[in-house]
């Protein structure tokens, strides 16, 4: 969050208005100056990032280098990378096919750090909301495809938000850490799917291993880059997550829902003193959060994966929260940075294919340019770059 | 001999100069009162002192000898002690450990030696008479003990030179008394006192020497024997103070709000409010005077609706509110000012813009059924912050900016601004200039002759008296004492807030 | 807030957890009742020796229905009583012997008609603890310290993956040391972002964690898959200890265990002790409960943290040596399978005391050993719920059914001068 001290060149803009009372102007200045408070930085939002990504994928490199990989494998592999995110219509896809649930991913996360809490559980989430929306998916038929889609994107909505809102309703009543409580969560969801898809009602027939029916046609999500490939994955989910994380940017900044969210989460005490329900306000915000990564599940399942397997979050929860970092918590960054890891996603897969380097490389280089990111104090010392704004705090240690 | 010297001290922060050529000096046996107000300097130079901060410039001299301290370890040696005035214990230690931390007595592979360390403990408390059980958790004890503890403390460090910051500042006026029997004996044993203090008072009284410090200067010394109460305040604020807050006589109406009988227990159902009962009228200003800690907290977070009572009944406009949230109060015309500004009464991530409307976003005024309307919201800051006068007058900064008392005015502001019939307002100077209270104090005066019911609870004994028509004292949870301002004493007062029943 | 005992008004709030602890209570009574006794028929036998022991003991035989129908009312009785009455500060202590009894019905229904190896499941139960206990203890010493550490999983992954390729290498005692070392070196890796640039300490350690999955995930399918040589180390065996091992039950449970498990004793002895009696200790804990305090007595705070975290990745890395030298000597993906994260339940359980985290340790060891052990005796309880157990305990544990813990005051808050 950028502060913004005295903008002379606005008071002085305020002279030039003429007719304008001096006071109405100084109103309208102040709601351009305070609401744009905060809009992304462009310049801080991209320096730190940009280093921080180039110095991931140097030591990425030096470790390939340290298992056998000569400096030209290292350069073949990064090239495969790339051209595997964007070099084709094929690559572009897939990477939007990658950064669609990880937008949502991120945006669970982001709001919730936005309101004082820190959501470990969007894996949980993810896991439940893709479950009801399979279930949906499978079982109502007879409906015609966009309401199909619609209810079965609410199951999700409604599965992840359930799940949200356990920990936040156990932080609101107990106190309990929300690390802890969404950590367990995660764990308790994954036996729960694993259990579930065993059962008669959800197996699909005629298997013994875990996985569900498949879902109806009518459920599936609409391809829209099939006319130039037929094969071309990429669907109208992308469009549904930067739709949510504009609503996000508007829920945050522009309500009074979004207020309050936001007070709690920078002063809880002094929430509690302006009359505001800090517990409900936890409740709230781990459903929505929750709700969010619920969508993620659900646009997998509707999307891309057709049915439900054991685990098929595949880690996008824990994405989620390197994607909020690198976008600092606000919801413009956070589709940039998903389509930064959707593109490592995408192009990991292809480097595995073409240039046989394994795909958790790719985790490794995300864990390093989360660190980066959130050390910019380090990469400044690298780089010799000069400080801009301070970054807040996320968490306040156990009791917090 | 000189036992300790300053000469010439200058510390330079960015953009101010904390301290500028101080120069002072103290010997064996001798109490020195450092006074001035808050960012005279005064803590900077004790953090000097103790090493905490190098000087730019001058030098520290002990015992004639020039030292120089790289952390409060050196001084530490050197025999230099300080008392913080926020007390620096760990809570969940004992006595025992407390004073021994960082000079443990061990044996083999470091294991501690309780014995040895408990008798050291026992020895020096006899020694000057600081009565302490070694054993006893620090969070169990009062304040006044724990600061013995601190004081064993730094006389188990070898201290010769004690520095005490603002020392009285949490004491019950027992526990001050107490205080000063200590420091004598500990003067009579040929310590170095240094204190740190703005109770020109307690400066007067008790030292052989007062220095007094104004923009980070030394800008006088004076002989306690010789000098009056108001030539110190003179020298200390740079111009002649006015004590008193001009008010006319209170034109009193009705009740407003009714407290019966309020109870509040701890989680262990130990009583901290206990049978609180009182009205405050239309009109009026009811001043609540105490040692923190004895309730005044936990009351105010009954009546504003933060904290649920074990047992009685808060009746705001005829209104029985008891169980009602402080959403709902403050719609119905309370406005409450916090005692901790910066943890309690504002986001110091919000622009001054959002804090002015904390606690009415969500009012028709400011906000839709779910939306916020910004023209509104931005035409209310630019109006207030003109109106209160907050400065820098830029309602797009972050609130965390501003200075302490512009902080406590934007507070003021959200408080006042309203048309309320019922204000509670806790600790409203609290670490704020001088320019700040008077402004903060008329602003009080104001809502009460158009008719607000006004509630203040200060630990400053002197504001209570100055503002309020009424005055409670509270003691141990219990309100002990209930005077017309008019008709009581300061002296009165304090024996009630140090315990004395009718 | 404080030890003083005096008389005491029960708030609103203690009221009611104490009621719903007796209503817990008086459901697992109602559930014996239900679930266990219309399905329990015959007798319930309990190995009480294994066979190669010297001193062989009988098995015990308990008729089904009749155990059952009275731990059923052990229960309600426990139940009604703090329901009623409340035990008071003993609560915890109560419930956790009433869920022990809701577990003895278990086992009798299980085991109603067949035969059951007590003295395996106990056997088990410590050998399954240690990789808890350990990773619990590594998080205390860092935490005591003021640093928090979600680490545990990411150090323990790491310890056991550089154990069993250095084992693998150089035998199982350089593959122990080196794992130790891999654990202080990523333990150095949070306390120098969570210290020197102040990162905030959950990041840090997620990031820690997401790092070792990755790393090792990464080198298992580029490395070991090729060479299987490195993933291919000795495990160190149980050395039963001369004359305690003989003994009848204790012996087998206890001294006839793996150095890892005799290790964890000594360790949490050790640093109970450290902690408590020492000099160390006690500066260790000032720092994590007030820097400031520390500081203005001259202790470096910082030096102090940075050592306490080192100590604690030590102990971590060690403990992940466990899963692979100490158990099954070669690595899989994701092996640790979340103990990390169990570990810090327990440690928040313990309150973050070394002895208690042995002790919650054990209770999570128990319901891993006691998922093994129903699931051979073909109970008609998914396993997949069974594994849920212990995620579900430390939900209740850590919003604080059985009392809320109170944290070190400056865990997670980076010390900054001012």
């Amino acid at each position: 969050m950028a502060e913004q001290p005295g903008r002379a060149g606005l008071d002085a803009r305020d002279e030039t208005l003429g007719q304008e009372s001096v006071q109405g102007a100084s109103v309208r200045a102040a709601v351009m100056q305070s609401f744009a408070v905060d809009r992304l930085d462009w310049r801080t939002a991209f320096l730190v990032p940009g280093l921080a990504i180039f110095s991931a994928l140097v030591i990425g490199g030096l470790i390939l280098m340290a298992t056998g990989s000569s400096f030209s494998d290292v350069l073949s592999a990064y090239r495969a990378l790339f051209m595997g995110a964007f070099g084709s219509w094929r690559a572009i896809s897939e990477t939007l096919v990658a950064a669609t649930p990880l937008i949502l991913a991120g945006l669970a996360v982001a709001l919730a750090f936005r309101a004082g809490l820190f959501n470990i559980g969007g894996e949980g989430q993810i896991l439940i909301g893709g479950l009801f929306a399979v279930i949906l998916g499978f079982s109502i038929s007879g409906v015609p495809a966009p309401l199909h889609i619609t209810l079965a994107l609410l199951g999700g909505v409604l599965g992840g938000a359930i799940w949200g809102a356990i920990p936040g309703y156990l932080k609101a009543k107990t106190g309990a850490h929300e690390v802890i409580t969404t950590i367990m969560l995660n764990f308790i969801a994954l036996r729960l799917l694993d259990y579930l898809l065993l059962r008669s009602f959800i197996q699909r027939e005629g298997r013994n291993d875990p996985v569900s029916e498949s879902i109806l046609p009518s459920a599936q999500l609409p391809r829209f880059l099939t006319p130039v490939d037929p094969s071309l994955r990429v669907h109208i989910g992308i469009f549904i997550a930067i739709a949510i994380a504009a609503l996000t940017q508007w829920l945050l900044f522009r309500t009074k829902l979004g207020f309050e969210m936001r007070a709690v989460g920078a002063n809880p005490v002094a929430a509690k003193y302006a009359g505001i329900n800090v517990g409900r306000s936890y409740v709230i915000t781990m459903a929505i959060a929750g709700g969010m990564a619920g969508v993620a599940g659900a646009l997998q399942i509707l999307g891309v994966l057709g049915r439900a397997t054991p685990g098929f979050s595949a880690r996008l929860g824990f994405d989620g929260i390197a994607v909020a970092l690198l976008g600092r918590s606000n919801p413009y960054g956070v589709v940039l940075a998903a389509l930064l890891f959707g593109a490592l996603r995408a192009g990991g897969q292809e480097m595995q294919a073409t240039a046989n380097v394994g795909i958790d490389i790719i985790a490794v280089i995300q864990a390093l340019i989360i660190i980066f990111v959130a050390a910019p104090a380090l990469i400044r010392a690298i780089y010799r770059v000069k400080a801009s704004s301070a970054q807040a705090p996320i968490s306040k240690g156990w009791s917090g | 001999m000189t036992r300790l010297e300053l000469r010439g001290i200058t510390k330079r922060f960015p953009g101010v100069i904390a301290n500028q050529d101080i120069s002072l000096k103290a010997e064996p046996g001798q109490v020195l009162a450092l006074v001035g107000e808050n960012g005279a300097g005064k803590t900077t130079l004790m953090n000097i002192l103790y090493g905490l901060y190098q000087p730019d410039d001058g030098q520290i001299l002990l015992d004639d000898k020039p030292v120089k301290f790289k952390g409060p370890g050196d001084a530490i040696a050197a025999g230099i002690g300080m008392v913080h005035q926020h007390f620096m214990l760990v809570p969940v230690f004992t006595v025992y450990e407390n004073v021994i931390l960082g000079v443990e007595p061990t044996g083999a592979a470091g294991v501690i030696k309780t014995k040895v360390a408990r008798d050291e403990v026992i020895e020096i408390s006899n020694r000057y008479g600081l009565a302490v059980d070694p054993d006893a958790l620090v969070e169990d004890l009062p304040v006044g003990i724990r600061q013995r503890v601190e004081i064993i403390k730094v006389l188990l460090r070898g201290a010769q030179v004690l520095v005490f910051d603002e020392p009285t500042s949490v004491l019950t006026p027992q526990e001050v008394e107490e205080f000063f029997v200590i420091v004598k004996e500990l003067r009579d044993a040929g310590k170095t006192i240094i204190f740190i203090t703005h109770k020109l008072k307690e400066a007067i009284s008790f030292s052989n020497q007062i220095v007094v410090l104004r923009g980070g200067q030394v800008v006088g010394s004076a002989d306690p024997k010789t000098v009056s109460e108001e030539e110190v305040a003179a020298m200390m604020v740079g111009r002649e103070v006015d004590l008193v807050v001009d008010k006319e006589v209170a034109r009193v109406g009705e009740v407003k709000l009714r407290v019966r009988n309020l109870m509040v227990v701890d989680d262990y159902g130990r009583p901290l409010v206990d049978g609180v009962t009182f009205d405050l009228k239309g009109g009026e200003i009811v001043g609540v005077a105490g040692v923190q800690g004895n309730g005044q907290t936990e009351l105010v977070e009954v009546i504003t609706g933060l904290r649920q009572p074990a047992k009685g009944q808060v009746e705001l406009l005829g209104v029985d509110v008891t169980f009602k949230s402080a959403r709902e109060r403050h719609a119905l015309g309370m406005a409450h000012v916090p005692e901790d500004r910066q943890d309690m009464g504002m986001v110091g991530a919000f622009s001054v813009m959002e804090n002015l409307i904390l606690d009415s976003y969500y009012s028709p005024t400011f906000a839709g059924a779910i939306t916020l309307k910004r023209q509104p919201i931005a035409k209310n800051a630019v109006d207030l912050v003109e109106q209160f006068d907050i400065r820098p007058p830029m309602p797009a900064v972050a609130a965390s900016t501003l200075s302490g008392g512009n902080q406590q005015k934007m507070i003021v502001a959200r408080e006042f601004s309203r048309d309320v019939p019922v204000i509670v307002c806790s600790q409203p100077t609290r670490g704020v200039d001088v320019g700040s209270i008077e402004y903060i104090h008329a602003q009080i005066v104001a809502k009460r002759d158009q008719g607000a019911a006004v509630l203040v609870v200060s630990t400053e004994l002197d504001e209570v008296i100055a503002l309020s028509d009424r005055i409670l004292v509270m003691f141990q949870g219990r309100v002990v004492a209930e005077r017309v301002t008019s008709e009581t004493s300061p002296t009165e007062l304090g024996l009630y807030m140090a315990g004395r029943t009718n | 807030m404080s030890t003083v005992k005096q008389a005491k008004v029960l708030t609103k709030g203690q009221r009611r957890r104490a009621q719903i602890l007796g209503v817990i209570m008086l459901l697992l009574s109602v559930a014996v009742v239900w679930l266990f006794i219309p399905n329990a028929a015959g007798q319930a036998t309990f190995g009480l020796s294994t066979p190669d022991e010297a001193i062989q003991l009988d098995p015990l035989v308990v008729p089904a229905t009749g155990s059952l129908w009275f731990l059923a009312a052990v229960l309600a009785f426990l139940g009604g009583t703090q329901f009623f009455r409340g035990f008071q500060s003993k609560a915890t202590i109560f419930l956790g012997v009433a869920l022990l009894i809701f577990v003895a019905a278990l086992l009798v229904w299980a085991t109603a008609g067949k035969d059951f190896s007590l003295i395996g499941m106990l056997s088990s139960t410590i050998a399954r603890c240690v990789p808890i206990a350990l990773g619990a203890l590594a998080g205390i010493l860092c935490e005591r310290s003021g640093v928090i550490n979600i680490a545990i999983e990411g150090m323990l992954l790491g310890g056991a993956f550089v154990g069993v390729v250095v084992g693998s290498l150089v035998g199982g005692i350089g593959g122990l040391l080196a794992a130790t070392a891999s654990g202080a070196v990523l333990a150095w890796f949070l306390a120098f972002f969570a210290i020197r640039y102040r990162v905030d300490q959950i990041i840090v350690g997620i990031v820690i964690n997401i790092f070792v999955l990755g790393l090792t995930s990464f080198l298992t399918a580029q490395v070991l898959v090729s060479r299987p040589d490195l993933n291919d180390a000795p495990i160190l065996t149980a050395w039963q200890i001369p004359i305690l091992g003989d003994i009848p039950i204790i012996g087998p449970t206890f001294f006839n265990q793996t150095w890892f498990v005799y290790a964890t004793f000594i360790l949490v002895a050790l640093i109970a002790f450290g902690l408590f009696r020492t000099r160390w200790g006690l500066r260790t804990r000032s720092v994590g409960e007030n820097p400031k305090a520390a500081d203005t007595v001259g202790i470096n705070v910082n030096r102090t943290r940075y050592i306490a975290v080192t100590l604690g990745g030590l102990v971590g890395g060690f403990a992940g040596a466990w899963f692979t030298i100490g158990t099954v000597g070669r690595f899989d993906e994701n092996m640790t399978g979340g103990r990390g994260f169990i570990a810090l339940a327990a440690m928040i359980f313990a309150r973050w005391n070394p002895i208690g985290a042995l002790a919650a340790a054990t209770v999570f060891g128990f319901s891993d050993s006691l998922q093994q052990k129903l699931a051979v005796l073909q109970v008609p309880i998914p396993s997949e719920f069974l594994a849920m157990a212990p995620y579900l305990v430390t939900i209740v544990v850590v919003a604080g059914l059985v009392g809320r813990a109170r944290a070190p005051a400056a865990d997670g808050q980076p010390y900054v001068k001012e």
